[in-house]
């Protein structure tokens, strides 16, 4: 009924074209990412998942082919802040109370300061932040300040968020804690995820449908459905299928690292 | 916590902050640390101060080498109406200099942000002119402003100054993470909302670091440059003149009400980084 959050057809991406550091980071990628799917990009480092993630957020352009968001143009999306980032290292403003960085981005958008202040609030309800408000981000341990990073994300609402390997500097512990959060997070929100990740059991255990990418220049390779029951939980990652899942996974990876 | 029926699991956040570093903490080692922490600076002083009397005394050094720190200090009493005057004239010179260099330097600063023509084209030639003595300009300034009038020693402050606040304003301008700015770009925000937001807050580590170089340079500046010339009521005069006059005990009580004043201005300086910049890795690891 609606139109895709994401609309990629036919993108090449290339860096440096017509000087000798060419790079071919992307070729012929053809996806479609429906509203309130939990799509992973997964690929050996050098496979374009992070330039992907870029292209759909208008932080690059594409060499040909385009990129739709939402039915808009992806640098229209952007203006209409239809998208919300989270990268690998939190980014959080340092000199900013976590509060005042969650506000951040409905600062810019010129929302008033008593709005803001609520919203930004509601956010950190959400991410169990409630009681930080005024922490400073340098008094904050890495899996909270990536949490700080999230409701920042969150604030204004964005029908996609856009994450580049948002947990690939935390511990393992903290880790998995973070990806049922974000998958709670998800529900509550119906919010389109684009998550690029290493991690093949973070790919399945976060994701309705897995992106297999190959080496440069990166292709997909295979997209595969993980049709395991949500609510997600610690008994998940116990489940048989999510094994199976996770060797279908490392099977397609397998094939694309050897061409 | 909330555990939605359509979510997942969520119940355990046992993260615990870092302890935040409490600025007032007054547990009961408070004054103990202390004194163990400047104990030695203290005691390195007085015992300086002692072995150089007592130099002094045994080798029998003749008072226009070097006066005993003594005498120093019952010539700096006798004097003190007129090296503290003295050392005030030089001081508001430097920190006029310092304010007029300053201010320029932020100024410009900020137009390389919005052109960054702009700083292709002066970067090259602030970072030559800022590796050349700027002092050995003294005489000429002298020259076109007037040997007394402050303001020729003021100018060679400002000069002083600029560069180095300059070319650190513009580094802290640059050097923002790089995912910030796609984070701000992600927003839309325009460019003067990421100079506002980002790139400023980013520059004040920076510029307060050029601040700190800058009030040292600045009193040194201002009275160096009075050495070549300049009102009676001024430092470097006072100090050349009773140098000259082997009036070695008056130059040395000037010498201590520069240095005095030059800390002090640090030391101010040092107080509004810590206001201005609380968060900042390099003040928030000297509260203890």
């Amino acid at each position: 009924m609606s139109k895709p959050a994401v609309a990629i057809s036919a993108v090449d991406k290339v860096f440096n074209e017509g000087s000798p550091d060419r790079v071919d980071a992307l070729r012929g990628i053809d996806l479609t990412i429906e509203p309130g799917e939990f799509i992973s990009l997964i690929g050996p480092s050098g496979c374009g998942k992070s330039t992907l993630l870029r292209l759909i957020g208008d932080l690059l352009d594409p060499s040909t082919g385009s990129v739709a968001v939402n039915g808009k143009e992806a640098h229209q999306a952007r203006l209409d802040r239809d998208y919300g980032m989270v990268f690998q290292a939190a980014t959080l403003l340092e000199w900013r109370s976590v509060l005042k960085n969650v506000e951040l981005p409905l600062e810019v958008m010129g929302v008033g300061k008593g709005e803001r202040e609520a919203r930004a609030r509601e956010m950190l309800d959400l991410v169990q932040l409630s009681d930080f408000h005024e922490h400073m981000p340098w008094q904050l341990s890495g899996g909270m300040q990536q949490r700080v990073a999230i409701a920042r994300a969150l604030t204004f609402e964005p029908s996609l968020l856009l994450m580049d390997e948002p947990f690939g500097a935390l511990d393992e512990m903290t880790r998995e804690r973070m990806q049922a959060e974000v998958l709670d997070i998800w529900s509550k929100t119906g919010t389109t995820v684009v998550f690029v990740t290493h991690s093949i059991p973070e790919a399945v255990f976060v994701s309705t449908r897995v992106v297999v990418m190959s080496p440069r220049p990166g292709r997909i390779a295979g997209l595969i459905d993980v049709d395991l029951p949500h609510p997600r939980t610690v008994d998940t990652r116990e489940d048989n299928r999510y094994y199976d899942k996770m060797t279908e996974v490392r099977e397609a990876l397998r094939g694309v690292e050897g061409t | 916590m909330s555990n939605s029926a359509g979510g997942v699991d969520v119940t355990t956040f046992g993260e615990d902050p870092r302890p935040p570093t409490s600025k007032t903490q007054t547990t009961p080692g408070w004054l103990a640390i202390r004194v163990r922490r400047y104990l030695p600076a203290v005691a390195i002083f007085i015992g300086g101060l002692a072995m150089w009397e007592t130099a002094v005394r045994v080798f029998n050094i003749q008072g226009f080498l070097l006066p005993k720190p003594t005498e120093i200090a019952t010539t700096f009493v006798d004097e003190f109406p007129t090296v503290v005057s003295a050392g005030w004239f030089t001081m508001k010179e430097a920190l006029g200099g310092f304010l007029i260099g300053s201010v320029l330097a932020m100024s410009l600063a900020l137009l390389t942000a919005r052109w960054t023509i702009v700083r292709d084209g002066l970067m090259p030639f602030a970072i030559a002119i800022n590796a050349t003595p700027i002092i050995a300009l003294a005489p000429i300034m002298n020259n076109w402003f007037g040997v007394t009038s402050p303001l020729a020693k003021m100018s060679i402050v400002a000069v002083i100054v600029f560069f180095p606040v300059m070319i650190n304003m513009v580094r802290g301008l640059t050097e923002v993470d790089e995912s910030t700015i796609e984070l701000m770009r992600s927003y839309g925000a325009t460019p003067l909302q990421l100079l506002t937001r980002v790139r400023v807050p980013n520059s004040f580590p920076f510029l307060f670091s050029a601040f700190k170089v800058g009030t040292t340079l600045s009193v040194i500046a201002a009275i160096v440059s009075e050495y070549f010339g300049g009102s009676r009521e001024a430092l470097g005069i006072y100090i050349s003149q009773q140098a000259a006059l082997f009036h070695f005990a008056e130059a040395w009580s000037a010498i201590v009400v520069a240095s005095v004043f030059g800390i002090l201005f640090y030391l101010v300086v040092a107080l509004v980084e810590r206001a201005v910049m609380p968060w900042h890795a390099s003040i928030r690891t000297i509260t203890d």
